[in-house]
């Protein structure tokens, strides 16, 4: 655990077992979280970003899904090794998740003074009026107005905003040390997740958790994030501090995500696009899994996948065309 | 500027929230439209950008005649919509046409892609069978896609495929006003950009105008000429988008505005504008409906709507206070 080295996932591999065959969902990524830092894990639906927290939590689909290879170290435990009993005791504490849409993460027939007090009360013999003050405490924490009323509703009578909130009170109720949020505010209006974003960001900074920052957009990366890992096809294409990946990207899909977004200030008529489509997961490219779409694409890559190269401080990519430092 | 295509004056749409069964009673109104008027010329776009609840949907429902509205008029070439029948309804549908969202929705599952574009056409009875399928092709290379996809099923397609068909079996009729309800916002970040680049493309081609809906203003920033930012059922800003973007007057779109995500790490500045969340449109609060979420509210607010004036040449605000 040196240099607070909180999480650190080495050589991860998540297949899927499927009818039409298996899919190389996770495909060997490696990065590792210190104490106190955000990391931006950024992707497009189906690179395996979402898989990736699947299997640190070790939630995975048991059908269809299994990590094949690798290692989870959270402070120095391996977390694939555990028994579904000790990891039981993990999940909640120590490495806790919030989900894109807080209405599937909330049991919409009970309370959520009742869904609060369940887990403050996992261990039992806490007496009621305690758990009482706690719930609302916790709900304080997160800003929620009137928060003796929220005790009594329901779900379904929060706005998004405000049930993304419970669960992120339930998630950080343990202090754990990592919390991974899995786009946690896409489903929200643009004022409710600037609110909710510095929220998250100023409760990581009061407790000095880490965090795993799942998004597709990387104008959230540039709020929240301190380092970032880009992912493609299963692999993470480059990894680094924020400002070094925005100022110097060196992966041309890097480049082009950032390009493509519209910018509010800038006068452009026409948005940088990038062609094509990500490839379809039973059928890699051989080579580099870009290469189909990069402007820039010679024989070598797609003949072979490229090495991963540091092109700078903590800073590495997987791509021919860029030079090391 | 040029003809006037849309016209839409003082709309309004209340839906009664009622109690009971039998005896029913009803409580209140919800105002999801309140008044709105705007107008929209031939090959152009307007955007109308606001949170969940402002009535942005509601609008665009209005406007495809798929809702009545309580009071106020939507003309289309100067006819009044919710007046047309018979030839004329049917001749206004296919001059109105509409993209959805969701693509995985908005496409019948068991239709090739090829009737599912030429649909609008057969029912028109615009050409003999092969003119048809010679517009379906036509359409598909249009929006990017390859002649012989016609024969394939949605299914085949990924997200941003499904909305080039969409976009192509909109674009069939040749409509004069296609209305985007949130085109891109269900499809990824690399996915996206195509899109918007691809209807902006084909509406310089076609001269076909659009009524964007969107929640996000970098979005209309790109795609409008013109841009109506609602809250609650009311326009409080509405303007050119170069103007509104240059000089945001209202404090409600000034929050948009800051809500838009930074482009760099240098450019997060961590203040949010506005505080709380939209209130419930059953009981809207009174005068300015900002006047609850706003950091200028003063007195006034509280108390008198604020009307939409002209604070200079084509720039409309509602707030008493700029």
């Amino acid at each position: 655990m040196n240099d607070g080295l909180v999480l650190d996932v080495r050589d991860l591999h998540t297949h899927l077992f499927l009818r039409r065959g298996i899919v190389k969902a996770v495909d060997g990524i490696s990065f590792s979280l210190r104490r106190g830092e955000v990391l931006g894990l950024v992707g497009e639906s189906g690179c395996g970003k979402s898989m990736t927290a699947l299997s640190l939590m070790r939630l995975l689909p048991k059908e269809s899904a299994r990590t094949v290879n690798g290692q989870v170290l959270l402070e120095g435990e391996d977390l694939l090794t555990k028994s579904e009993r000790k990891m039981r005791e993990v999940r909640g504490r120590r490495i806790s998740m919030i989900l894109q849409d807080p209405q599937t993460s909330l049991n919409p027939v009970f309370t959520i003074g009742n869904q609060l007090m369940e887990v403050l009360d996992r261990n039992g013999g806490v007496d009621g009026e305690s758990l009482d003050t706690q719930a609302l405490e916790a709900l304080r924490r997160v800003r929620i107005s009137a928060p003796e009323q929220r005790l009594r509703q329901y779900p379904h009578q929060l706005s998004g905003g405000m049930k993304q909130r419970v669960v992120g009170t339930i998630a950080m109720n343990r202090a754990p040390s990592v919390l991974i949020a899995d786009e946690p505010t896409t489903a929200l209006d643009p004022t409710i997740q600037l609110q909710y974003l510095n929220l998250l960001k100023e409760l990581q900074r009061k407790s000095n958790m880490a965090m795993l920052f799942i998004t597709h957009d990387f104008g959230v990366v540039a709020r929240m994030c301190d380092r970032v890992a880009v992912m493609y096809a299963g692999r993470i294409v480059e990894t680094g501090p924020v400002r070094e990946i925005f100022d110097r990207p060196a992966h041309p899909y890097t480049s082009a995500l950032i390009a493509s977004v519209p910018k509010i200030d800038d006068d452009t008529d026409r948005l940088y696009a990038i062609e094509g489509e990500p490839p379809v997961p039973y059928a890699l490219p051989q080579g580099c899994r870009f290469a189909p779409r990069c402007p820039f694409v010679e024989e070598r890559c797609r003949a072979a996948y490229p090495d991963r190269l540091t092109v700078g401080p903590d800073h590495t990519v997987e791509c021919w065309k860029a030079t090391a430092a | 500027m040029t003809e006037t295509l849309l016209e839409v004056n003082d709309l309004r749409k209340h839906y009664p929230f009622s109690k009971g069964v039998l005896l029913s009673r009803v409580l209140a109104q919800v105002k999801a439209v309140d008044g709105i008027s705007f107008s929209l010329a031939a090959g152009q776009t307007l955007g109308i950008v606001g949170e969940s609840g402002c009535g942005k949907t509601t609008t665009a429902k209005i406007v495809l005649n798929l809702e009545t509205p309580t009071a106020g008029r939507v003309l289309l070439e100067g006819e009044p919509v919710h007046e047309m029948q018979g030839e004329r309804l049917r001749s206004y549908r296919s001059r109105v046409q509409a993209v959805f969202q969701d693509p995985w929705s908005s496409l019948n599952p068991r239709m090739t892609v090829g009737r599912i574009i030429g649909e609008a056409l057969v029912v028109n009875r615009w050409g003999t069978r092969t003119q048809i399928a010679d517009r379906v092709r036509e359409l598909l290379v249009h929006v990017g896609l390859r002649e012989e996809q016609a024969g394939h099923y949605p299914h085949e397609f990924s997200g941003g495929q499904r909305q080039r068909v969409a976009l192509a079996s909109a674009l069939a009729s040749f409509p004069k006003l296609i209305v985007l309800d949130e085109p891109v916002s269900a499809l990824d970040v690399s996915i996206r950009a195509q899109m918007m680049n691809l209807l902006k493309d084909i509406q310089k081609r076609d001269n076909v105008a659009y009524l964007l809906i969107a929640h996000d203003l970098a979005t209309v920033r790109y795609m409008a000429d013109h841009v109506a930012v609602m809250y609650l059922g009311r326009i409080v800003e509405y303007a050119p988008t170069k103007d509104l973007i240059g000089n945001i007057q209202h404090p409600y779109t000034k929050a948009l505005f800051a809500a838009v995500l930074p482009h760099h790490p240098d450019d997060a500045n961590e203040d949010a504008t506005v505080t709380g969340e939209v209130p419930s449109p059953l009981d809207p609060p009174s005068g300015c409906h900002f006047h609850t979420r706003c950091p200028f509210a003063a007195e006034e607010c509280r108390r008198v709507e604020p009307a939409l004036r002209e604070t200079r040449n084509g720039h409309w605000v509602a707030c008493h206070l700029a």
